[in-house]
């Protein structure tokens, strides 16, 4: 297949790939989709106003469909991670078996919560009761991604052990866990995770405003997925900064990779866009003078290392620069779009409904997708050739296994058929139960008389 | 007791909780699709979808937390098993994703579909079948290890008598736990009719599954002589788990006290299942690898064990809640909530 010989390597590689490239959809979904929801049916109860109790329960509803395939890929990726990478997991079970032990631990607690509030809408007289319900899943969809993220960022900076003729020994799990990469990477997941829900629950609202469909009820889920997301987006901006001021410090190889940046200097240029040439020679790109400088260490004076000060084996492929660009670049333009949403709403005269700035809200939800992937890919392929960066390389991690490309085939199948029944599911969901119908079937003047779902 | 012996214990006690709540979804599955098929649908369908909707996430996490703990507790196991296991791990994956995915999408999206419900049911027998490869293989003479590389025989697999009687096993375990308690779980919801028809489930299903475990028990005689000679040691527990299993049979034919039916269903299984596994031990996969030599460091396995019991504090008020709320409150069982 593909025209190269059989290597249980690559194709352990690709089916990783595949599989958490699928599964980072629904888990950031999963992630931020919570909040979002807790957010509205708050703002349900503060403003005694049911649109934004029903716009809680609707979010909720589609949600629940998302879970379950971010709940059975998950699924997938933790027993693929043995099953591919037997030699990685026997090797590192003794370091971060913590965190991936504590990671179910939070998810089982979302588990439960999820199924008791999905169930109790109308079980509860007070709704706050109701409310208190969605704080766990909440917490518990925010801590899974903290403990399974200080796992990767584990795999960038191994500590909490010590090496003796290729054993592992003095092992400490904490110290492994709280390594130094840990802070940003989990900071940077969490925030984006939180910024894409937000645009892509915008996204649903702006096209329905797009079609023509002016219900207050849109009104109020634009309004309140822009304000999340421009709060989100300057975290995001912030968080972004530190973590580069983290690759600076802890794995320059992978900035530098980033950026193009092959002189070890001060004052440095930030690089954006452009190609490289087979004689890595960067070609029309815009070079921001000492910009990289002053995102590595505060000032233009930082000395930042280049590619060139790095054994050749030893470094990750040049295009995680792209990925690289395409993440920062939707980080940006979601930042711009919220913000410029907020401001049109507080200024009484102008509309921030306008069609362009609409359109502009529906791109995003696919955008910061798209950024999420991106963003996955130049950290995970800025790492190679490392599995456990310095310690262990990838292909010392992967599976003998004779059957990986049989595997890969059917793994690409199972997510296409999933992928597409989840889009025909939810779409058909939100079609056949239009809100207009929903508002009148529920009786809106007395919105506590509604039927169990 | 060791660390070892409390690591596996965990782990042990969370496969069973895994084999119970796990086999109560595959078999009401299979049970919800047959019904169909027999145009009985809507006697049963609704208890059934009561009771699971809830509750069909929190199955898995059992399964999750099987394996990811025992890559904490003993790392060897995810090279010995995590090598050999590629083909037969890959397809229990792809089963679970399919079942779990398409009960969603049937529950929550609203859509009756005859196919779906067939891939739900179709996937609750299939998938036992597959994690019980797991188990087959522990006993020994299912792998070839040579020079750091471990391959599964597939040949030696699929044409054992063992390995056929353990799949058997576990279908017709599946389908008797799980009717013994939508007979409970319907007679909570004083539901006459559903309730006829899934306690006929369950009788019909009591004596092929104690005679397969029964033809099981002397096929690993002849597999692994040492687990079975062990096996016999505990004798008394395996007598507890036919004397438990008579009993429930009992209860239900007479209509009597279904709760203390499943109850001592679940006796049963946990006496055979213990027994088992502890005559197993040391053995995590014989002959090759003990729970000795694959045990992790002792910093992680005392983080490990209490962060077992802090999540243990959050998780058991978690689900008594869950159960209080849709298994033992009466008005919600019985459809009126």
């Amino acid at each position: 297949m593909f025209g190269f010989e059989y290597d249980p390597v690559i194709y352990s590689r690709i089916l990783t790939a595949l599989t958490l490239g699928f599964h980072i959809i629904f888990a950031t979904i999963g992630v931020g989709v919570p909040l979002m929801i807790a957010i509205a049916e708050w703002m349900g109860i503060k403003r005694n106003d049911p649109h934004y109790t029903l716009l809680a329960r609707r979010w909720a509803r589609g949600f629940v469909v998302t879970v379950a395939v971010g709940v059975v890929t998950g699924t997938a990726i933790g027993l693929q991670l043995s099953l591919l990478w037997p030699n990685f997991m026997q090797a590192a079970g003794h370091t971060i078996g913590l965190p991936l032990f504590l990671e179910i631990f939070a998810f089982f607690f979302e588990a439960i919560f999820l199924g008791i509030y999905l169930y109790t809408w109308d079980r509860f007289k007070s709704k706050m009761k109701h409310f208190l319900l969605v704080i766990p899943i909440v917490i518990g969809a925010s801590a899974s991604a903290f403990f399974i993220t200080t796992v990767n960022g584990f795999m960038n900076i191994p500590q909490g052990f010590e090496l003796v003729d290729g054993v592992l020994t003095n092992v400490n799990p904490l110290v492994a866990m709280f390594n130094p990469a840990t802070p940003t990477k989990v900071a940077h997941v969490i925030i984006t995770c939180y910024l894409t829900s937000a645009f892509i629950l915008g996204t649903i609202a702006a096209i329905h405003l797009i079609k023509g469909n002016n219900h207050v009820y849109h009104k109020k889920a634009l309004h309140l997925t822009m304000v999340s997301g421009a709060v989100f987006a300057i975290a995001t901006a912030v968080i972004g900064d530190l973590s580069g001021k983290y690759l600076h410090e802890y794995q320059p190889e992978k900035l530098a990779a980033a950026e193009w940046h092959f002189e070890t200097e001060t004052e440095a240029p930030l690089i954006l866009g452009g190609i490289l040439t087979e004689d890595n020679e960067v070609k029309y790109a815009l070079e921001i003078p000492y910009a990289l400088s002053i995102l590595a260490g505060g000032t233009p004076g930082s000395e930042v290392v280049g590619l060139n000060d790095f054994p050749e084996d030893e470094l990750p492929p040049l295009w995680v620069h792209y990925a690289f660009d395409l993440m920062v670049g939707i980080g940006m333009y979601l930042a711009a779009v919220s913000v410029l949403f907020v401001v049109m709403s507080w200024r009484k005269k102008w509309n921030p409904l306008n069609k362009p700035l609409l359109w502009a809200v529906a791109a995003g939800g696919p955008l910061s997708m798209i950024a999420i992937e991106s963003g996955w890919v130049f950290a995970e392929v800025g790492r190679q050739p490392w599995i456990i960066n310095g310690i262990m390389r990838t292909e010392e991690g992967a599976t003998t296994s004779a059957h990986v490309d049989i595997m890969f085939v059917l793994f690409v199948t199972l997510y296409i058929i999933l992928g597409v029944t989840c889009a025909v599911v939810l779409r058909r969901m939100f079609k056949k139960n239009p809100v207009e119908h929903e508002l009148e079937k529920r009786g809106m003047e007395q919105p506590k008389r509604v039927s169990n779902e | 007791m060791s660390y070892e012996v409390v690591g596996i214990t965990v782990l042990w006690i969370f496969l069973y909780g895994y084999l119970i709540v796990a086999s109560i979804d595959f078999g009401a599955g299979f049970f919800s699709y047959y019904s169909r098929i027999t145009n009985k649908k809507h006697v049963v369908h609704n208890i059934i979808q009561r009771y699971l909707s809830p509750v069909w996430e929190v199955t898995n996490v059992f399964l999750v937390f099987f394996f990811v703990g025992i890559v904490g507790f003993f790392p060897d196991t995810a090279y010995y098993y995590g090598t050999a296991l590629l083909i037969p791990g890959s397809i229990a994956i792809i089963l679970l994703a399919l079942r779990g995915s398409y009960y969603a999408f049937a529950t929550y999206g609203a859509k009756d579909s005859h196919l779906y419900s067939f891939l739900y049911g179709a996937t609750g027998l299939l998938i036992p079948a597959s994690l019980t490869t797991v188990l087959t293989i522990s006993e020994g003479g299912y792998l070839f290890v040579e020079n750091g590389n471990v391959q599964l025989l597939y040949g030696e697999l699929f044409t054992s008598a063992y390995s056929w009687g353990v799949v058997f096993l576990a279908i017709v375990s599946v389908l008797f736990i799980s009717a013994a308690f939508l007979t409970y779980y319907a007679s909570r919801a004083k539901d006459k009719p559903a309730l006829e028809v899934v306690r006929k489930y369950a009788l019909s299903w009591s004596l092929p599954t104690i005679i397969t475990g029964i033809v099981v028990f002397f096929l690993l005689g002849k597999r692994n002589p040492e687990h079975f000679s062990n096996m016999m040691d505990l004798w008394w527990m395996f007598g507890i788990s036919f004397v438990t299993f008579v009993g429930a049979t009992v209860l239900i034919w007479k209509r009597r006290n279904y709760g203390t039916a499943f109850v001592l269903v679940m006796i049963q299984f946990f006496t055979a299942f213990f027994a088992y596994g502890a005559a197993h031990l040391p053995y995590l996969l014989y002959p090759y690898l003990t729970i000795y030599d694959g045990f992790t460091n002792e910093a992680m396995a005392i983080a490990l064990i209490v962060a077992f019991i802090g999540g243990l504090l959050l998780l058991i008020p978690s689900l008594i809640l869950l159960m209080r709320l849709f298994l033992f409150d009466a008005e919600y069982v019985e459809g009126k909530k």
